[in-house]
């Protein structure tokens, strides 16, 4: 009777795992609003449903990632970290949103007040543009369009624009320098991080993002791929750590040198949403890093063992995809917490003499890997 | 302190320091104040090595009234001041990588350090400005328990210096933020009037405590750090290795501190007789010189003190013309710039 | 690389946290003895100080923080005897600097261990040491 029992109970759980799966959740929404309203209405719906739930995912988020770096920069540096709001100080960040609510956003006398204005929404809207294409779980996507990562690529391009107009339209001398800085930066790292991810194009075949997670159902392309796409694994992670400014690449707001870079003006608010946008952008390339090169929402599968990766599927995909993200900020924040700063012309050379070649041959590399079929 | 640079892009053009931000005219203070009182104003002026400073009034006035220490209280002043040099070569180890960007070393200097402030608060009452010397000696006798602290905070400091290095020394980021920034010439630092670890880095050698022992530092051995290279890695290199020099002096004599007197008998109201008085120590940032000028009365006529901050400071533009923006960070960590210790 | 294997050990030894939680940790904080947080007079149980109000704390302090306020008590025999009227202790200059206390050759002021000094008013700072109604010991000259 007990024997019966235990294994009746994990049953259970896993159906009900199933059914409240994200996918399931999504399709019964879908059912009921195209068997209650016509057609476009009901598209309407989805559509204003998928916005309000972007927004949300992009504050709750911010919240949960601010409080993760405070906690693990805390641990690191052999301290306890917030621990006053809430439960073992879990509410603090949310202490400091309402904070920042409540903040005057003051704009400087001699700014441009529309650019001033206008940067910090401009990155938020980019932060959310890139939300789009990314698969949460096993069918749980806004857009699979078929060139996900170039729009991905594309368009956390314009990110750059938001930081050089915050810069530029601040009217003061940290926020430009920040600002020429960080343009330098993102536009050489933004080189080898395209090149990296091309080495997954390379190998699927295709750039639609579902595609790519469904060429490693058998195996993630961190273990088919061999040493090159190892190589191009950790090129894309300190690229995209140069990308979205943090430590050791947080030259733009390298706050001994210049005070807070391009964000020195901005307060209240705005200066929210700069940093909200940045902890979105980590989490989006991470979850595209994730996707890339760990599977996405694939589960870990093990060759031929069959017991094994039958428990893996059992986890529900969602989960998978945001351990993996989760995991792969972590190893952002371990870096920014351990590293000192470069310098720039540093930071340069570090690209255009070191990561760039190398990621260009490794790209070499891994088309005659694919050519050849010599991956798994 | 305020730097005003002139910059091409990140390039620098010129750096000017502008001084008096925290003035506070220590030197005319220390003139209405009897010897035994200016003692402890001057805790304030270079407050991360309190205890050296102390130090050095103490011996020019003893060094008027010709006063003998009793030998005990010379071994208590130079454990304390060898503390004190760690505490704050620990403090600008912690400073510097945060300049540099990484905030870690900081949390885990001040680890060490709060050990040393402990032991400070035990025996001296407090943690910062301590005002433990009195001409003639220091003002109370150890605590009971100082020794054996002292050791158990020697052990500790062993078992975690080798993190400094693995945290910091050894990184390579930091190492090219290092090399070859802010070069001073052996001639330059000469010139310039630097002192301590920013002239040693160039193969100066200055060491006061080595060339002009005070207290009981001609009773210990230790080795005068010297490098040759004259760039931020050098200065960077002689205070970490400071730093294990300081705890060999301690351990020769942590466990010889001779029976006796801790404080000489003076008088109760001091006069130094008429003439000029000059000492010199070793702070943890480079040569202090106390000047007192006295005209026979209970307080000094005139007192100048020769901060080594002030010296060293003076020569950051040379250093920094033509170097990056994010050197200059760098440079002014190495030298480790303590404001009211140049503005005094 | 290192220095991640460093940080990472940290980072999942929790043991060696460092943090005290300063203003929970009230009951359990231990000042050593000779911390210097202000000057304090004892008194006994028969509200008697050991202050015979000779003014050498005043003389000692840099600062100019001690004021004492001297009276003439007249004793049995007839004979006027000083004695202090009140030690006032301006805690806001004080500097903590201990030399007041080892001026004093009767020991009648000690430094105490509280630091949390902080108030609304600047005035309350102003402190009078000795206990109304109190007098000196007998056998302090």
């Amino acid at each position: 009777m007990p024997l019966t029992s235990a294994f009746i109970i994990p049953c259970s759980l896993f159906d009900i795992l199933k059914m409240w799966s994200l996918n399931n959740i999504t399709g019964i929404i879908h059912d009921w609003l195209y068997q209650t309203f016509s057609p476009t209405w009901a598209l309407t719906f989805e559509m204003v449903i998928a916005g309000v739930a972007v927004i949300g995912l992009f504050a709750v988020l911010g919240l949960i990632l601010v409080i993760m770096e405070r906690k693990v920069s805390a641990w690191i540096q052999i301290r306890l970290g917030p621990n006053r709001v809430g439960p073992k100080g879990m509410l603090q960040s949310l202490a400091d949103t309402l904070k920042l609510l409540v903040k005057e956003g003051l704009t400087p006398g001699g700014a441009d007040k529309f650019l001033f204005n206008l940067a910090p929404i401009i990155a938020m809207i980019v932060a959310m543009l890139l939300m789009a294409p990314i698969a949460f779980a096993k069918d749980f996507q806004l857009w699979d369009l078929n060139i996900g990562v170039l729009y991905v690529s594309a368009v956390s391009s314009i990110m750059v624009i938001s930081i050089l107009m915050a810069g530029w339209a601040s009217n003061n001398k940290y926020s430009l320098m920040g600002a020429m800085r960080s343009g330098a930066q993102i536009v050489s790292y933004e080189l080898s991080a395209g090149l990296s991810i091309l080495s997954i194009v390379v190998l699927t075949g295709s750039l639609n993002i579902s595609d790519i997670i469904y060429s490693q159902a058998d195996g993630w392309w961190i273990f088919k791929g061999h040493i090159p796409v190892i190589i191009s694994f950790v090129i894309f992670i300190i690229a995209v750590t140069a990308e979205t400014n943090r430590a050791p690449f947080d030259l733009a707001e390298a706050e001994s040198e210049l005070t807070a870079g391009f964000h020195t003006e901005y307060s209240g608010m705005k200066f929210a949403l700069f940093f909200l946008a940045e902890y979105v952008n980590v989490f989006i390339v991470c979850a595209i890093g994730a996707t890339l090169f760990l599977g996405g929402w694939m589960p870990f599968h093990i060759g031929n063992w069959e017991g094994f990766n039958h428990v893996m599927d059992y986890i529900p995909s969602s989960i998978w995809f945001f351990g993996k993200t989760f995991f792969l900020i972590f190893v952002i924040m371990w870096f920014r917490w351990t590293f000192p700063r470069l310098r720039i012309d540093q930071l340069l050379n570090l690209e255009w003499k070191y990561l760039l070649p190398i990621s260009m041959f490794n790209l070499l590399l891994v088309t005659v890997i694919a050519i050849l079929g010599w991956h798994f | 302190m305020h730097l005003v640079i002139t910059l091409n892009g990140e390039t620098i053009k010129k750096v000017e320091p502008h001084l008096g931000f925290i003035h506070r005219s220590i030197e005319k203070m220390c003139e209405s104040l009897t010897y035994r009182q200016f003692i402890y104003v001057t805790s304030r002026m270079d407050y991360l090595s309190a205890h050296i400073n102390n130090q050095a009034c103490a011996l020019c006035v003893e060094k008027g009234m010709q006063i003998e220490v009793p030998e005990r209280a010379q071994v208590i002043r130079t454990i304390m001041a060898e503390l004190t040099r760690i505490a704050s070569h620990e403090l600008w180890w912690g400073a510097m990588a945060m300049d540099i960007g990484a905030f870690t070393p900081f949390f885990h200097a001040f680890r060490e350090r709060e050990k040393i402030n402990d032991i400070m608060e035990e025996t001296c009452g407090a943690r910062l400005t301590m005002n433990y010397m009195v001409p003639g000696g220091v003002m109370i006798d150890l605590h009971p328990d100082f020794q054996r602290k002292v050791k158990e905070f020697i052990t500790l400091f062993k078992l975690k210096i080798h993190e400094y290095d693995e945290l910091v020394t050894g990184n390579i980021i930091f190492r090219n933020r290092m090399k070859d920034v802010g070069f001073l010439s052996k001639e330059d630092a000469i010139s310039y009037g630097c002192s301590g670890p920013a002239a040693r880095g160039s193969g100066v050698s200055c060491d006061i405590r080595k060339l002009y022992p005070y207290d009981a530092y001609n009773k210990v051995q230790f080795e005068e750090v010297i490098e040759t290279a004259g760039d931020s890695l050098a200065r960077y290199m002689i205070r970490i290795k400071e730093m294990n020099q300081s705890v060999h002096i301690i351990e020769q004599l942590i466990d010889n501190i001779p029976e006796g007197d801790f404080q000489a008998k003076t008088k109760a109201v001091l006069k130094l007789p008429k003439g000029e008085f000059y000492t010199r120590v070793e702070t943890a940032r480079g040569e202090l010189g106390v000047y007192i000028v006295s005209e026979g009365a209970t307080t000094p006529y005139r007192i100048k003190f020769r901060s080594p901050g002030f010296s060293n400071l003076s020569a950051l533009d040379h250093m920094a013309r033509g170097s990056k923006l994010g050197d200059l960070v760098a440079m002014m960590g190495t030298l480790d710039l303590v404001i009211p210790d140049i503005d005094r | 690389m290192v220095g991640m294997r460093r940080t990472g050990y940290y980072f999942t030894h929790h043991k060696e946290i460092i943090t005290q939680e300063y203003p929970d940790n009230r009951d359990t904080l231990k000042l050593p003895e000779r911390f210097k947080g202000e000057v304090v007079m004892p008194h006994d149980e028969n509200n008697e100080h050991r202050c015979t109000g000779c003014t050498a704390c005043e003389l000692a302090c840099p600062n100019g923080t001690i004021k004492v306020v001297t009276k003439f008590d007249i004793t049995p025999e007839g004979k006027k005897k000083k004695a202090i009227d009140k030690l006032v202790y301006h805690l806001e200059l004080c500097t903590m600097c201990n030399l007041c206390i080892i001026a004093c050759p009767s020991d009648a002021i000690v430094m105490a261990q509280t630091f949390e000094h902080s108030v609304f008013d600047r005035a309350e700072l102003t402190k009078i040491l000795n206990n109304p109604g109190s007098k000196i010991m007998d056998g302090v000259e």
